[in-house]
């Protein structure tokens, strides 16, 4: 029975991912393949300047994904600078320096980390006009990255890899917009709340006064988990009743999370040709988010300790309208997506169970990752594995026919070694400059020793893959912090598109080889084991020192 | 697959050095004491930054070593995560390092060394010699030299163009081709073959080496290669692997390790400072030895190695390949051009059958066919005598009566017997005329004839018809003689296999489209190309690489040679000419065109060697990380404890024995690198399963029981 309930919440969102699948994938690809435009897209090129019609070297592309980001970036770090002279903005002062800037980065990138309290630093205009635009946008960004990608390996002999922004615009307009609205309406009926109203005084029963926020919670919770951004309106986030108000608006939102990530090996299958190769990629996604959820379940549900067995369950920091199953459903798809929304707090889950989601960002959210980053960063680790595999069958490795010689391998190495390099240093970097180690331990880290080390390590895993969700416990809104983690994000970004888009190039420009029977089917259940392990040994080999000085030595 | 058993070049001469002379052993102690110095010279860092992974290991030795001397002035060892370190602990790990970075050079040194001793046997050829240089060589006047002057000169002076006379038991000067005469010459310089071989003017075989000797008749030779760039020069640099440029496959391998290698330099990098923040500080030594566990040495020290290993077993195949870049596309080729003759059928037509006419005893006609043959010194002769005896009937040997040879006017040949019997065999038409001469033939012969020799084409053999006059003048058609090409034993079963692999296979052929159409399914082809020529095949070559395939040819006429520069392996006939050896990128001094599908088998055994031992030493960190990892911090954290699954003696020898896993296991596989794994033509997914699971599963065990045996050893020591 217990097993049973345990269940239940995962079977009916996979049984919604399973039936969304093909719609929304084909629908997917045919957005991003269709030569027809929209009358408002027209509109919008004419404004822009950009021919849809053209082609764009890989080159071409990512000038205009870096651009289009930085603009977003300044526009977003001015947009709370001036707040205070903005309307709407509640009467709240400017945002500070350091925080607009790390909060710009935070946004642009898809990471959505927070070193702030929403409530309390940002007014409606910059909550609408900045940063729910950037969560349209950054991931309709990542989208069209992935999208160029799976171009490179379906076309052959090419130069271009599509036009970004034809991309960007219509992911924007024809996959997350009109979702996100629908979404919003669902989450308006479940008790979401959407108004331009400010903060209520009410008193209460018993004669205390208490503060009722308002705002444009139900359009941003819909983008903030379609998008997997994971900012949250309110600090508490999705943990909080007008985010997330009951157990079905929580399956709801994890349906949202993992609704695009899950169905893009399916456009990947289509425009590649093979729907097999789609189905393999899903599957490796699949086996690992199951792994990782049951253990995540497991841990939490056999929390032992003085808290846990006086609440029956490791209940500390997790809701109780969402208990401790459908607390892991939403930590796992949360950490295993690059959202990072919260509806319970990580800071207090076990030791092992804390480390679940700072594994699960480590493997570079890839299962299935962030919209469209998620599909890149699987791609790239197919790229390896296929290196592996073809070497083990003696072949010149191929994927669907490209060949996997020095540039690509270079590029997709090159792309694996970014996130740990930015994790490991940025954690390192904490503890070795002795002025920042001291700022560290003296305002930043809530529970000193190998816990603090845990809410550092995580912060970095956070913001390095774009994740955004926080450990809790650790005062990131310094100096040092915003700094660190606004670049570790920057970097963490826009450093493996440079190489994705650069290997999608390569590929582009290539040939396809037909497959004989001397070429490694990419398409079967050995293909698919091989490539998560592939993923799990490569991000085993990394973190495992670091992760036995924190977690493991906490827990063990 | 056949294993070819060929004495190999270096053995031929006898005064070869013991030490890297034989191929008896592909590693023992003789190899290993030649090859050490080359190992220590190699440890120059200049050297070394080649191979990123091995030069980590050498940093990472240099900086342990000076630890290991300054140590003493600071007070011994400091203690690592909260366990002590015994005395000597940073000499015996610095100590290991090293080690481990001479046994990766060892590795290479070994390899190199047994292409020095081909190198030496034939650099003995490469003496200049003299040359009878012909002055003003006039082909039209006097072809064969006999009356213009020559003069000697050096052979080290000659140069393309220049034409020599060459006569029995001199030197060939250099490489050329013959414009006049016929020789047998003596190659085994360069093939190892004893048996001398027939090089004449025109044709696929005008070819000569220089370094070769001619030992009967007189040639004249016009010089092709500059000195110095002979085709001898340039083995001596492929197999002393001077010119070895690593192949792209290699590159990308290399790029992967390099960032393997780089992330656990950050991750050893970014430990001290995380580890003195937990409360448990590392050592210097202890770091480094960290991060040459993790780090692929295995691969990184082998990986050169398994690269010279694979072209060395090309020379044992006698095949030459002019770039590693070729062997590596041998394994990766999708359609393999196999030439009929030779290769796929013996290369003669054969008697298959004898299809007697209506109202003819099948007796008379193998009889009469027998004895129309004994004196017929062709194949085809021969084999109707041979299946005339397989079919019971005694024939002598020597052939009874006059001996009608075979003619371009008659296209018949036979025999006029003593009694006054003629027998004639031959193509139809003509022996129809024959018949003719004394009386008509009649209409029920003609269509059965015509019946016989019709179906006989259709299966793609020749039909031959035998017919006889008896003295009393009367002319009779006895039957047919059904020719056919024979294909040879067991083919269809390569081609199978070759299939299985995922390769293609096209016979080429001048026959026309009905006979190659038949032989292409005896023989089990997966395609024919028929009355080809020269253009043919190079539009054919080039339309299978427009569909990214790789096509792979044998090849040795001078009309080859565009096919064989286009295809991605070109594998020249030694007996070919010279343009067919410089069009292609292979050369086989046995030229035996069925040795293509060895080199195949060879490239690909040298990817899956180097993708077997990489799967290896990745798949080995995770037991090496079970054993450095607690003994790192289990002082500090004894809960981390739990993870020492392998029960080690104390944080230290825990460290000492996985790095001398990690530097002992490099010996170990060096014969596996030299030999490569074992291969068999499987499809690739069976291939994938057997090798993950014997190197992938095999890699995570394997050091598991190493490290543990090596730490019952290493907790022996005192203080560890």
């Amino acid at each position: 029975m217990a097993v049973l309930l345990a269940v239940l919440p995962a079977a009916a969102v996979a049984l919604v991912l399973a039936l969304l699948y093909r719609p929304l994938g084909e629908y997917m690809a045919r957005v991003f393949t269709s030569p027809r435009d929209l009358a408002v897209e027209r509109g919008f090129y004419r404004l822009i300047g950009v021919d849809p019609a053209s082609g764009q070297s890989w080159q071409a592309y990512l000038r205009g994904v870096l651009a289009f980001s930085a603009v977003g970036l300044l526009f977003l770090y001015l947009l709370q600078r001036l707040q205070a002279f903005l309307p709407l903005s509640l009467g709240l002062p400017p945002v500070p320096e350091g925080l607009a800037f790390s909060t710009a980065a935070s946004f642009v990138t898809n990471t959505n980390w927070q070193s702030y309290s929403p409530e309390a630093t940002v007014g409606h205009l910059v909550q609408f006009g900045g940063l729910a635009v950037q969560n349209f946008v950054s991931a309709a960004a990542g989208l069209a990255v992935a999208v160029a990608l799976v171009r490179g390996l379906a076309r052959r002999r090419s130069g271009t890899i599509g036009n970004f922004w034809v991309d960007l615009t219509r992911g924007t307009l024809r996959i997350l917009l009109p979702i996100s609205l629908v979404a919003a309406v669902v989450l308006i009926a479940g008790g979401v709340v959407q108004n331009l109203g400010g903060p209520t005084e009410v008193r209460t029963l018993a004669g205390a006064t208490q503060t009722i926020p308002g705002g444009t919670a139900a359009s941003q919770e819909a983008v903030k988990l379609l998008g997997t951004n994971g900012g949250g309106y309110f600090n508490a986030n999705s943990a909080h009743p007008f985010e997330n108000p009951s157990p079905w608006t929580n399956l709801f939102e994890i349906v949202l999370m993992l609704a695009i990530p899950f169905s893009l090996p399916r456009t990947f299958g289509r425009m590649v040709g093979d729907h097999r190769q789609g189905y393999a990629v899903l599957a490796a996604m699949a086996a690992i988010f199951v792994v990782s959820l049951t253990a995540l379940t497991a841990l939490e549900l056999n929390g032992a300790g003085a808290a846990p067995e006086a609440a029956g369950a490791a209940l500390e920091g997790k809701e109780q309208r969402f208990g401790v199953i459908a607390s892991a459903l939403f930590g796992s798809a949360s950490t295993l997506t690059s959202t990072g929304a919260v509806n319970s707090m990580f800071d207090s889950y076990t030791a092992l169970g804390g480390m679940v989601p700072m594994v699960n960002m480590m493997l570079g959210e890839v299962a299935p990752g962030g919209v469209g980053s998620g599909l890149y960063g699987m791609l790239v680790l197919a790229l390896l594995a296929v290196f592996v595999g073809g070497l083990l069958v003696g072949r010149t490795p191929e994927y669907l026919g490209k060949r996997i010689g020095p540039r690509e391998i270079k590029l997709a190495s090159l792309y694996i070694l970014v996130s740990p390099t930015l994790v490991l240093a940025g954690t390192a970097l904490s503890f070795a400059v002795p002025a920042v180690r001291a700022g560290v331990e003296a305002t930043s880290i809530l529970n000193p020793g190998l816990h603090g080390l845990s809410e550092v390590l995580y912060a970095f895993t956070s913001a390095s893959n774009n994740n955004g969700s926080a450990f809790a416990g650790l005062t990131a809104d310094t100096p040092w912090f915003n700094t660190a983690l606004g670049i570790a994000m920057l970097l963490g970004r826009f450093v493996p598109i440079v190489f994705v888009l650069a290997l999608a190039g390569a590929l582009a420009a290539q040939d396809k080889a037909p497959a004989t029977g001397g070429t490694l089917p990419t398409h079967r259940p050995q293909f698919v084991g091989l490539l998560i392990g592939v993923t799990v040994v490569v991000t085993a080999l990394t973190y495992f020192p670091v992760l036995a000085l924190g977690p493991l030595a906490e827990g063990l | 697959m056949t294993t070819t058993s060929r004495p190999p070049v270096a053995e031929a001469p006898p005064s070869a050095d013991p030490a890297t002379g034989g191929r008896r052993r592909a590693f023992g102690p003789a190899q290993v004491a030649a090859a050490l110095p080359g190992a220590l010279r190699k440890l120059d860092p200049r050297i070394m930054y080649r191979n990123p992974v091995m030069f980590v290991v050498e940093v990472g030795a240099a900086l342990t070593t000076a630890m290991a001397v300054a140590e003493p002035f600071f007070g011994g060892p400091e203690a690592s995560g909260g366990s002590p370190i015994p005395a000597g602990f940073t000499w015996a790990i610095a100590g290991c390092l090293w080690l481990t970075v001479v046994f990766a050079n060892l590795a290479e040194s070994v390899a190199e060394g047994r292409g020095r001793a081909q190198a030496d046997s034939l650099r003995r050829t490469r003496t200049s010699t003299a040359a009878n240089l012909v002055v003003g060589y006039d082909p039209e006047a006097d072809p064969s030299a006999e009356d213009t002057g020559t003069r000697p000169v050096s052979s080290a002076d000659l140069s393309p163009g220049d034409v020599v006379a060459v006569s029995a038991g001199e030197p060939v000067p250099g490489d050329g081709d013959i414009v006049w005469g016929i020789a047998s010459v003596d190659e085994s310089a360069i093939t190892g073959e004893s048996a001398p071989v027939v090089r004449e003017s025109g044709g696929d075989r005008s070819a000569v080496t220089g370094g070769t000797r001619v030992l009967s008749d007189r040639i004249v030779v016009r010089i092709t290669s500059r000195p110095g760039e002979t085709f001898v020069d340039r083995m001596i640099a492929l197999v002393e692997g001077a010119e070895r440029q690593k192949t792209p496959n290699e590159i990308a391998l290399n790029i992967l390790l390099a960032s393997l290698s780089v992330v656990f330099v950050v991750v050893a990098l970014t430990l001290h400072p995380i580890a003195s923040y937990a409360g448990a500080p590392v050592s210097v030594p202890v770091l480094v030895a960290l991060l040459v566990c993790l780090i692929p040495t295995t691969i990184g020290a082998l990986l050169s190695a398994i690269g010279i290993a694979g072209m060395d077993r090309l020379v044992q195949h006698n095949v030459l390949a002019m770039s590693g870049r070729a062997v590596e596309a041998a394994g990766d080729v999708t359609t393999l051009l196999l030439d009929k003759t030779g290769t796929i059928t013996h290369g003669n037509r054969r008697a298959s059958e004898f299809v007697p006419l209506e109202g003819v005893r099948k007796p008379d006609l193998v009889s009469s066919a027998a004895l129309a043959s004994l004196a017929d010194p062709t194949p085809e002769g021969t084999s109707v005598v041979e299946l005339a005896r397989a079919e019971g009937v005694v024939v002598d040997a020597a052939s009874p009566g006059e001996v009608v040879p075979f003619t371009a006017q008659t296209r018949m040949s036979g025999v006029d017997l003593p009694d006054g019997t003629l027998i004639r065999k031959g193509a139809g038409s003509a022996v129809l005329a024959w018949v003719r001469e004394t009386g008509p033939v009649g209409p029920v012969v003609r269509t059965e004839l015509e019946d016989r020799v019709g179906r006989i084409s259709d299966s793609g053999g020749t039909p031959l018809v035998v017919a006889v006059r008896r003295p009393s003048g009367h002319t009779a058609v006895l039957g047919v003689i059904h020719l056919k090409d024979v294909v040879k034993e067991g083919i269809a079963e390569r081609f199978a296999q070759l299939r299985e692999m995922g390769i293609r296979t096209v016979m080429v052929t001048g026959d026309n489209p009905l006979t190659a159409k038949a032989i292409a399914a005896e023989a089990g082809v997966d395609d024919f190309l028929a009355e080809a020529t020269p253009e043919q095949k190079l539009a054919l070559i080039r339309r299978e690489q427009q569909g990214g395939g790789l096509v792979a040819m044998t090849g040795d006429g001078t009309n080859d040679a565009p096919a064989l520069a286009q295809a991605d392996v070109g594998v020249a006939m030694n007996t070919g000419t010279s343009a067919a050896k410089e069009a292609g990128n292979m050369v086989d001094l046995d030229s035996d065109p069925t040795k293509l599908i060895d080199v195949v088998r060879i490239g690909k055994q040298l990817l899956i060697t180097r993708g077997a031992l990489t799967t290896f030493s990745v798949a080995n960190d995770i037991a090496k990380y079970f054993a450095v990892i607690p003994a790192m911090f289990a002082g500090v954290f004894p809960g981390l404890g739990a993870l020492n699954v392998m029960g080690l003696a104390s944080p230290a020898s825990a460290i000492m024995s996985a790095i001398v896993f990690n530097a002992v296991i490099i010996v170990v596989l060096i014969p596996l690198a030299l030999r490569g794994v074992r291969y068999r033509p499987l499809r690739a997914p069976q291939i994938l399963s057997r090798n993950l699971l014997v190197y992938g599963l095999g890699g995570v065990a394997a050091p598991f029981a190493g490290i543990k045996l090596i730490d019952l050893a290493v907790s022996l020591l005192p203080g560890f």
